[in-house]
């Protein structure tokens, strides 16, 4: 568990971080590290440069954007948690944090840095589905924005170039009188999900009028968002429309198969979690 | 002064082990120390046609790089040291480093020793094998079948062993009774998971030739005696300290590979060598527990009177056979196949089995919970299957306790036992009725609760010597103490045995500290250095406190007498007449002239005034050898609730009424059967180290075999009945491993009870949330 040799350097700005990434050396950016150690320390990665960027102010900080929020890339889980503002706007990703690893991982782990690495059974590519989030990223050429649907590409992959960053997270408000919540089933030595639903349902004198559910931890590719939510829309979210939108969980999708979850099972679990997660989701609206 | 023997008093050594000024292996710094790292092999079975370490031994500051062919005709053989006898026991050199053939993903292939980790680990990388990989089996049942790949040339079938236990008629049983009931059982291999991995340090003093290696044992004095035999150095050069260790569960039994290749590295290379394991090397190389794969029966009568048991078990040892692995699945499982129950006629053949993984060896509870596992499973079937009720089924058959002691059909003999007292108050304090009242609403309300009820004993105590020479074990059983009294009263007790984790340091010092009548404080315990305390055997089988607290006390029994005689020369009395209250010795009625510990430490030490014929000083030396094993025993109550819709077990509520006799301190106790419990419900509904078919282990870290955690626990409700054991000064029974051995089948049985309206008898453990749903989908007729 020994990671091989590497050079540590302390980013001092934002355009000191840039700057070591436009080198494209090999270098590897690192906050909370919670993603990237265990890897260099299995040999999976071996970057020959850490650029640490966790003390810079200007990834930092939870902020209310139009009523919706921008989230500093390294932000710490605990940080959010600590936010009035994610606890009131956004359930869903209040909830999904909370479940995020254990209180050590929480208070080190950064947002930025877990939504970078794209693990395709972590928590937040799924909230960020579900809430049409946007990843401001930057490179020493220029900045743009990504939505969370193109942001995440496949397991592990992201649309970032070599020479970008992940800067902040621009959540945009949920629909007016929108419920949101977070259902998953954990694995149990990992504590990664096994299935896990993020639903955002928005609701106009009770008839669904927005429903954005996105799964992670079932597909091998990452987080997706369910297509079958569209059943939702224009039904009162009674029991049959919830049945019927939640069957549709894993439609065209490849269903992941391990040790700790079969794909039928894996499969059942996603529309149980889609089915609670609608639900509560909608009692929220 | 009040007795400390019954007081719950707070562990001495925690203050030490909980803010980091313990003193673990790892911690040990020596001047000039290198570092070593294995390269282990990625395959679990292949042949090795080239090893070149060339850039490796020329890599930076590495020191030295050592292969199988550098040390196959230095070092003996890793032996096995559990003979067990009337079997065809067949035990293939276990070479330390492999030089032909690997056999398990993780058998160790080179080690390179260098001035950091980190150039060491470097170095590995540049180490060219060549593998011609061969196929790997993995299940024990299917390495014993036809076409299966042979690990060892002169292993026909992998079958190391076949042995057979057998009392009474059980062919005539099972032909014979009305009911038979059989079930095919899946033991799961265990990780130990011990807090602090394994360690060495080695050093060696090239002009005394005197070796020390520190080591995180259980046993330092069996490492020393193995130690000496690998090396082949006198076993006076070899001293072996094992400092504090983080918890063993059976892991650091066993002498390894590792160790010894450390001392002969640093013997080699004139320089220290320290060794750290991490958790994947730990998970990949440190001996496994249980893998059986179980096929069992039980007969009886339909009005719930048990006849017979027959098993046949394929027990997995691995690609070699580990230091006590044969006595594991046989004497520590086999003759245990009555458990609480009178059963005349008893039949198991149990096959020990090579495969291509990592080695299997004692876990806690070491075979015990495997029959424990097999008999309370088979006594759910058999009631079920005759329509009566688990708790009335167990009632009729357990031993009475007007019956103790009493032989069993496999030939030992209980020691002492009141099994139906145990389960009468484990079944009042959740007042079964009422919850059989309380299931069948819920049940109305669509709620899945269930109960599991168990009344286990278990063979600990190991044990008199004369058996363990008897059954093949390659060392004795007693315990040793020497109590050395100081000048001015204070107490040094030198104990053979040693903790890892157990509170002995708590527990022994209250056995002085009482029988002195001096506080605890001026009691010390030393133990884990083979160079100051007497030859012993160390803790596994629940046995240090049985064993060595009786050594203690006998050693403290021996100076107490002797002090006794000082006190009565210096009193001018007759010793007759001399009492001892309130921590002096005193003539009776006039307890103003009396002669306290103290007193007569100084008196004895000084030597200026003793009785004609005595020996100055206050010291004595103990080896307590039992008569008997011990046989802690209890009953054990979970209650679950399932969520058939996920397959999801909640744990609701767990009672654990236990007996292991007299309680020296009762918080150890109970911390102990807590400990206990909680890897048995590991066990039961999370715990399952997998190989895939290809022998990789799959669960290779924390991030994919699952240890339970705090927040999936209930609390544990512990009560107590109390049968001293009449095989031991103090009355005790172990108690490390009762709890794991209860716990495991209690869940299991509660968990088959809430889904017993499916038609579910059984489904293997662990119960996972996805093994419960698709034993529910199968027995819905589903797709499964």
């Amino acid at each position: 568990m020994i990671p091989a040799a590497f050079d540590y350097v302390r980013a001092k700005s934002l355009r000191d971080a840039l700057n070591a990434l436009a080198l494209k050396d090999g270098s590897k950016l690192i906050a909370g590290g919670h993603s990237l150690i265990p890897l260099m320390r299995f040999r999976l990665a071996a970057p020959t440069k850490l650029v640490d960027v966790g003390g810079l102010e200007e990834l930092k900080g939870i902020e209310e954007k139009g009523r919706g929020a921008r989230i500093g890339a390294a932000t710490t889980y605990r940080e959010l948690l600590d936010s009035p503002l994610i606890k009131e706007r956004f359930p869903v990703m209040y909830d999904a944090v909370s479940g995020i690893a254990d209180l050590q991982v929480r208070n080190r782990g950064t947002v930025g840095g877990g939504i970078a690495h794209a693990d395709p059974a972590s928590d937040m590519p799924a909230v960020m589905l579900a809430l049409g989030a946007t990843m401001s990223l930057r490179s020493k050429a220029g900045k743009r924005s990504v939505a969370a649907a193109e942001f995440f590409t496949g397991p592990f992959v992201t649309a970032m170039a070599d020479d970008e960053m992940l800067i902040d997270i621009i959540v945009p408000p949920l629909p007016r009188g929108a419920g949101s919540a977070y259902v998953s089933f954990e694995q149990q030595a990992s504590g990664y999900a096994l299935a896990a639903v993020a639903a955002v349902i928005g609701k106009s004198r009770k008839t669904v009028n927005h429903a954005s559910v996105a799964i992670t931890g079932v597909s091998e590719s990452g987080a997706y968002l369910m297509a079958s939510a569209a059943l939702l829309i224009g039904t009162n979210a009674d029991s049959a429309a919830l049945d019927a939108a939640s069957a549709g969980a894993t439609e065209g999708i490849t269903v992941n198969s391990d040790i700790h979850a079969p794909a039928d099972y894996r499969a059942h679990l996603a529309r149980v979690a889609a089915r609670r997660a609608i639900a509560l989701a909608s009692s929220r609206a | 002064m009040a007795t400390l023997f019954g007081s719950g008093i707070k562990r001495r050594e925690d203050p030490r082990l909980i803010t980091g000024t313990g003193l673990f292996t790892d911690d040990v710094k020596l001047p000039g120390l290198t570092y070593a790292v294995f390269l282990r092999s990625p395959y679990a079975h292949a042949k090795i046609t080239k090893i070149d370490v060339s850039a490796a031994k020329s890599a930076p500051c590495v020191v030295a790089v050592f292969t199988g062919a550098d040390v196959k005709d230095k070092l003996i053989p890793v032996p096995c040291a559990w003979n067990i006898p009337g079997s065809d026991l067949k035990i293939p050199a276990h070479p330390l480093l492999a030089y032909d053939k690997v056999r398990y993903a993780g058998d160790g292939v080179a080690l390179v020793i260098g001035e950091t980790r980190a150039a060491a680990r470097d170095a590995i990388d540049l180490i060219d094998v060549d593998y011609e990989p061969l196929k790997a089996v993995v299940d024990p049942e299917k390495a014993t079948q036809a076409g299966a790949p042979l690990l060892h040339d002169e292993v026909a079938n992998n079958i190391a062993f076949t042995w057979v236990v057998s009392g009474g008629d059980a062919e005539a049983a099972f032909r014979d009774a009305p009911v038979t009931v059989s079930q095919r059982i899946v033991q799961q291999r265990l990780l130990p998971t011990a807090m602090e991995c394994r360690a060495a340090v080695a050093s060696y003093n090239q002009g005394t030739g005197q070796l020390t290696l520190w080591s995180t044992s259980q046993n330092p004095h069996i490492h020393r005696f193995l130690c000496s035999v690998m090396l082949q150095m006198p076993e006076h050069k070899v001293r072996v300290i094992s400092p504090d260790v983080g918890g063993g569960f059976g892991g650091k039994i066993a002498v390894y590979a590792d160790e010894v290749l450390a001392c002969y590295a640093a013997k080699m290379t004139g320089r220290p060598v320290k060794w750290t394991e991490d958790r994947s090397e730990n998970y990949k190389v440190t001996t496994h527990g249980r893998d059986h794969v179980q096929y069992v029966e039980m007969c009886g009568t339909k009005d719930g009177t048990i006849t017979g048991l027959r098993t046949r078990v394929y027990a997995g040892l691995g690609a070699y056979a580990s230091t006590a692995a044969p006595g594991v699945p046989t004497i520590l499982h086999g003759l245990m196949y009555s458990g609480a129950y009178m059963i005349p006629n008893i039949h198991g053949t149990v096959y020990g089995v090579y495969t291509t993984t990592a080695p299997v060896d004692a876990y806690r509870g070491a075979g015990r919970p495997e029959a424990t596992y097999l008999i309370e499973r088979l006594v759910d079937l058999f009631s079920r299957e005759i329509g009566l009720d688990v708790v009335d089924v167990r009632r009729k058959n357990l031993i009475p306790k007007a019956k103790m002691p009493y032989t069993v059909a496999t030939g030992i003999t209980y020691d002492s036992g009141d099994y139906h007292t145990a389960l009468d108050k484990a079944l009042g304090i959740v007042n079964y009725k009422q919850f059989r009242q309380d299931q069948v609403k819920a049940r109305q309300h669509g709620k899945f609760l269930g109960i599991g009820v168990v009344s286990y004993t278990e063979i600990c105590g190991l044990g008199p010597s004369q058996v363990a020479g008897a059954v093949g074990f390659g060392g004795g059983l007693y315990e040793s103490a020497i109590v050395r009294v100081y000048p001015t009263g204070v107490v040094r007790v030198y104990s053979g045995t040693r903790p890892h984790g157990q509170g002995l340091e708590t527990t022994f010092a209250q056995i002085v500290a009482d029988e002195f009548g001096i506080p605890i404080e001026n009691v010390e315990i030393v133990a884990g250095d083979t160079e100051s305390t007497p030859q012993g055997w160390g803790t596994y089988g629940s046995r240090s406190t049985a064993v060595g607290g009786s050594a203690i006390k006998l050693a403290a029994l021996k100076v107490k007498e002797k002090a006794k005689k000082l006190a009565a020369h210096l009193l001018e009395a007759n010793e007759a007449d001399l009492e001892w209250k309130d921590g002096k010795f005193s003539v009776k009625g006039s307890p103003q002239q009396g002669k306290s510990f103290a007193d007569l430490a100084l008196m004895a030490n000084v030597g200026w005034n003793m009785p004609a014929g005595m020996e100055p000083a206050l010291e004595a030396s103990s080896f307590f050898d039992p008569t008997n094993f011990v046989f802690p025993f209890g009953t054990h109550i979970s209650i679950v609730e399932v969520e058939p819709d996920t397959g999801e077990v909640r744990l609701l509520r767990y009672v654990a009424v236990d007996d292991c006799g007299p309680h020296i301190n009762p918080m150890i106790v109970e911390g102990q059967i807590h400990g206990g419990i909680v890897q048995g419900i590991g066990e039961a509904l999370y715990e399952r180290a997998v190989y895939s078919d290809d022998g990789q282990l799959v669960t290779g870290t924390l991030m994919d075999y699952a240890i339970p955690r705090a927040s999936q626990l209930p609390q544990i409700e512990s009560h107590y009945t109390y049968t001293p054991s009449p095989v031991n000064p103090l009355g005790v029974k172990g108690i490390g491993e009762a709890g794991t051995i209860g716990s495991a089948a209690c869940i299991v049985s509660a968990v088959c009870d809430a889904l017993a309206s499916f038609g579910i008898k059984h489904i293997d453990k662990p119960l996972t949330p996805s093994r419960v749903w698709a034993a529910i989908q199968q027995a819905k007729g589903g797709v499964r």
